[in-house]
């Protein structure tokens, strides 16, 4: 079914267009509302976009990292300086998708997709929205929480602190396919040192509940602590709590209780 | 609803149409010009039999809004020969039995055409990677990646 097509140089525009019309979507790299209307989807009317250079831009130069909403995989991959977020960017499709695919729209990607946004949460990024009435930053867990009443907003871009060190920040994805292919589980972990201590340990897992949560049981069990193998098993057999995941044609709910903390051990014990 | 009016190069050609809102590019290409060398599989963006080159960036024509082509170069695999005269990569994929019923051929090529114009010299596991948004159910992926390799450089690729 033919959609009509907005596309607005300011991104206020464009946000006043979303807000105002509960059948729009907004458009990045097409890979999640192309999908959509190709598969006949008719809930979308109208497809909205913006070509302001803003939505495009990176900055890396300072202590906190902003990516516009429309940055694309590709882009992260180009980047010297995000080189820490390299593993996310490049376990997600083809180099296809990854030429398409925005950061903006990994937010609202489902199971098993949006590994990204996993790796984004455990980095506890704000994103920063634009609704009708204004803007405003949204940490990203709230931001998951209500994902669903966010498509009204037009998200301009996601900020985050740099890790510490280039050991703070790991990430895993676990797939049938290499490289490309959705989740059985995503892991993504960010543990900054105070001395020999943990002290803000942040768990992200995806394909563990609806939309990527925090481990916050597992959190728990390393904060305060050094990285020693105790610590490792207490975190790895707490992995689970809290979790929610979904039976997909990928896993079995069982089989991805089962797997998540073993990846962790792993993950965090620095294994392949 | 009313439809758009949009312009392109196409093979170094330039054409226009009017697609209808929504419509993506793989549509445009084989159904408003007649281009038919990209095909339609998944439609979601899984399989890469639909991969054209936009601006000499590979892109999943499927997923494509058809407008945001507008003033912008797309090269399909009917621009890849010269005349009568195969491009290296269609004659290394016939060399090497690289296509079997052929239906993933044009994105398998488009992605390996991709890859050489910016790495002329690539290694194995940079053509594996090159493709691996390309699925083939016949060859095994083996004739293929041997076929790019060949093709690279004149078969002078790194291992």
């Amino acid at each position: 079914m033919p959609v009509t097509v907005k596309t607005f140089t300011s991104t206020s525009d464009a946000a006043a267009a979303l807000s105002s019309d509960r059948s729009a979507r907004y458009l990045g790299g097409g890979t999640l509302v192309m999908r959509a209307l190709n598969e006949g989807d008719i809930s979308i009317s109208t497809v909205v976009r913006a070509s302001d250079q803003a939505m495009t831009r990176i900055d890396a130069t300072g202590s906190r990292t902003i990516l516009g909403a429309g940055v694309t995989f590709a882009r992260i991959l180009a980047e010297r300086d995000l080189a820490f977020l390299h593993a996310p960017a490049r376990s997600i499709g083809g180099p296809a998708v990854r030429n398409m695919g925005t950061v903006g729209g990994n937010l609202f990607a489902p199971v098993p997709y949006g590994d990204f946004t996993v790796a984004m949460l455990a980095l506890d990024a704000m994103v920063s929205v634009q609704g009708g009435l204004g803007g405003r930053e949204i940490p990203i867990d709230e931001f998951l929480q209500s994902r669903d009443r966010q498509t009204g907003a037009l998200v301009l871009a996601i900020s985050f602190a740099k890790p510490g060190s280039a050991d703070a920040f790991r990430y895993r994805k676990v797939a049938r396919i290499k490289p490309k292919g959705g989740a059985v589980i995503t892991l993504a972990t960010h543990l900054p040192m105070n001395g020999s201590r943990i002290v803000g340990a942040r768990i992200a897992l995806g394909s563990m509940a609806p939309t990527p949560i925090r481990a916050r049981a597992a959190e728990r069990a390393l904060e305060g602590r050094s990285l020693d193998t105790s610590t490792i098993n207490a975190a790895a057999a707490a992995a689970v709590e809290g979790t929610l995941p979904g039976d997909n044609a990928l896993a079995s709910a069982w089989y991805r209780r089962e797997i998540v903390g073993v990846h962790l051990r792993r993950l965090l014990s620095g294994q392949e | 609803m009313a439809k758009t009016a949009l312009q392109f190069r196409h093979n170094g050609r330039d054409v226009a149409m009017f697609v209808d809102g929504g419509t993506n590019l793989l549509v445009a290409l084989r159904e408003l010009i007649g281009d038919m060398t990209p095909k339609f599989g998944c439609g979601q963006g899984g399989c890469g039999t639909c991969s054209v080159l936009i601006d000499g960036e590979l892109h999943l024509s499927c997923l494509t809004l058809a407008e945001t082509v507008a003033g912008r170069s797309v090269e399909t695999l009917d621009g890849m020969k010269d005349g009568p005269d195969l491009h290296p990569l269609q004659r290394a994929f016939a060399d090497n039995f690289a296509a079997q019923c052929g239906y993933c051929t044009p994105g398998m090529l488009m992605a390996a055409k991709a890859l050489l114009d910016r790495n002329p010299q690539p290694s194995r596991a940079e053509v594996v990677e090159a493709i691996s948004g390309n699925i083939c159910r016949c060859t095994g992926y083996e004739p293929i990646i041997n076929a790019v390799l060949s093709a690279a450089s004149g078969g002078r690729a790194r291992a």
